[in-house]
């Protein structure tokens, strides 16, 4: 036993080595983008000779910055709206009347994970820039590239809190208490997927709020948001662009600790 | 109700006819989502694929032609495969170090770092980039103290060095995150078992662990190398996309200021594609021969 003793006491030593190893490598460049975002000037040497917190003041009160995270703010939420409106009936429809379409659904959701948002935008641009339908440039194209960015997470989600909500008998109750196909769905299932859709919507949220690829390349100045304005700032101060990524880190953190907690209930329950 | 047999013809045909009828107005909710996955997912695909093979309005095969001649787009194809080779290839590796013993750990640990890989997931694209110039760059606090020690002589962020290690950076959360689910399939019992049937740590992982984690591997190396080769933001906030990978050459040809060529892009997306696939399919065939798919 002894023996045992010391070889569990060696891996648990090793693997505690392991795990603060790593997390503490992965943690520098955020710690790295903190401290710089606090220090006065920070030259040529290892540490930084002072701390303020005049980059985060120079931040809020540029109005710039203001108007950019509105944006993006604004768009995330428009695109995650009309996510909701587009994606909730459609599971609805394929769990209740199709269900071998779910097949088909899987494999579709797939595609914004296969094809690289670089070669989206080849065909976006040609279709949409002088086009009937001009809008390239515009908010609206994001909203419409950004649904599909965050299909995948949004349907995987859905469709989970509807496999365990043994919709059909859910709904024939309904049905039998005399609720229209519109009421049982409206007042029953809408409210039985609430978790699952607020963890996926605060999730998509966060990864939204970091998307580059589209919103440069489609629209880029013509409509700032957060991430096209972090870029064009990459020529200013440092410390000013440490601050910045360091507040839409803070936001990102802030969403993913919602999501998880929307989401760590239903878990807790299945164990 | 379809399966008996005494139904006549006719009412079969007019039973039909009522479900098609029932099923028309849930299949128009259907549509909204429909149309919008077509304009924003399928329309741009189908342009790419069609107008890769289009010339001047006519079918021809010279985009492809210019590709395979071009060893400025050949470097762009290269750079990327290395890049995205090395980096999932650590990245998993430094994943499945990282598993394996947060799975031994106080379980509060183990939530907490969970938790922050979550997060640190979101930490790529431009943001990541930045804060590697902080760390890395020429004056970078990293780069500086290496130098202290005498470990550097000088460390070059914008090349192929200082990217692979941003994509490593990027790799690791995605690859903890797909593998930690695929640690159940270990049973805590079978390192105990191998090591009383007289197995070294190595042994077991060699003979046991690994063969039994294939199939999750080899899936989570392929989603690493998809989302290596598919990266822009990273590498063109580094560089100003003045690094020759494959996504800023085709993002440059649809976006820079002069020499738009939409159509060349579309062949080299094409091209991309191809080789996506292939890598896929190579993986389906590891898969199939793996552990999983002999028991």
């Amino acid at each position: 036993m002894p023996k045992a003793n010391v070889n569990s006491n060696h891996s648990a030593i090793w693997h505690k080595t392991v795990v603060y190893g790593i997390v503490s490598v992965m943690l520098l460049p955020i710690l790295a983008t903190l401290v710089y975002s606090l220090s006065s000037s920070w030259g040529a040497t290892i540490l930084p000779d002072g701390f303020t917190l005049d980059w985060y003041g120079q931040l809020l009160s540029d109005p710039r910055f203001l108007a950019a995270f509105g944006r993006s703010l604004l768009i995330c939420s428009a695109s995650l709206a009309l996510s909701a409106i587009l994606v909730i009936p459609a599971i609805f429809v394929v769990f209740y009347y199709f269900p071998k379409l779910d097949k088909l659904m899987n494999l579709l959701i797939l595609l914004p994970f296969a094809v690289p948002p670089v070669v989206s935008s080849v065909g976006l641009l040609q279709l949409y820039a002088d086009s009937a339908w001009p809008i390239v440039g515009t908010p609206w194209i994001l909203i419409g590239t950004y649904f599909t960015i965050a299909l995948p997470f949004m349907y995987r989600a859905i469709a989970n809190s509807f496999s365990a909500i043994h919709l059909n008998d859910l709904m024939d109750a309904a049905h039998l208490l005399g609720a229209s196909t519109f009421q049982a769905f409206w007042l029953i299932v809408l409210p039985n997927l609430k978790k699952g859709l607020l963890a996926s919507l605060f999730l998509s949220f966060s990864f939204l709020l970091g998307e580059f690829v589209f919103a440069n390349l489609l629209v880029g100045t013509r409509y700032e948001t957060l991430q096209i304005y972090l870029y064009n700032m990459r020529q200013t101060s440092g410390h000013f662009t440490s601050a910045l990524v360091m507040t839409y880190f803070l936001f990102v953190f802030l969403l993913t600790w919602l999501a998880s907690r929307f989401s760590a209930k239903p878990a807790a329950i299945s164990e | 109700m379809t399966s008996s047999v005494i139904n006549t013809q006719p009412r079969l045909r007019q039973q039909t006819k009522v479900k098609w009828l029932k099923l028309l107005k849930p299949g128009l909710c259907l549509l909204p989502f429909a149309v919008f996955f077509y304009l924003f997912q399928l329309a741009p695909m189908l342009w790419v694929v069609v107008n890769s093979f289009l010339v001047e309005q006519s079918w021809s095969l010279d985009h492809y032609h210019e590709i395979f001649n071009s060893s400025f787009i050949q470097q762009g194809f290269r750079n990327s495969l290395w890049l995205a080779t090395w980096s999932s290839v650590i990245g998993l590796a430094i994943a499945v170090l990282l598993v394996s013993s947060l799975r031994r750990i106080n379980s509060k640990i183990r939530d907490g770092v969970i938790a922050f890989t979550n997060m640190s997931s979101n930490f790529a694209g431009v943001p990541l980039a930045f804060a590697f110039i902080i760390i890395l760059g020429v004056n970078g606090a990293l780069t500086l103290l290496l130098k202290q020690y005498g470990l550097i002589d000088s460390f070059n962020l914008y090349g192929q060095w200082g990217l692979l290690a941003m994509y490593v950076y990027f790799q690791i959360p995605l690859a903890v995150l797909l593998l930690y689910p695929a640690f159940d399939a270990l049973k805590d019992d079978w390192q105990d078992a191998a090591a009383l049937l007289g197995a070294s740590s190595w042994q077991y992982w060699r003979r046991i662990a690994l063969p039994v984690l294939s199939p999750a591997l080899l899936g989570t190396l392929i989603i690493l190398i998809a989302n290596a080769i598919g990266a822009y933001a990273s590498v063109y906030a580094l560089t100003s996309g003045n690094y020759n990978v494959v996504t800023v050459r085709i993002a440059s040809l649809v976006s820079g200021d002069l020499f738009l060529e939409p159509n060349l892009a579309a062949a080299i997306s094409m091209v991309l594609m191809l080789i996506l696939a292939f890598i896929t399919l190579i993986n389906q065939w590891l898969i199939a021969r793996s552990y999983h798919a002999k028991s």
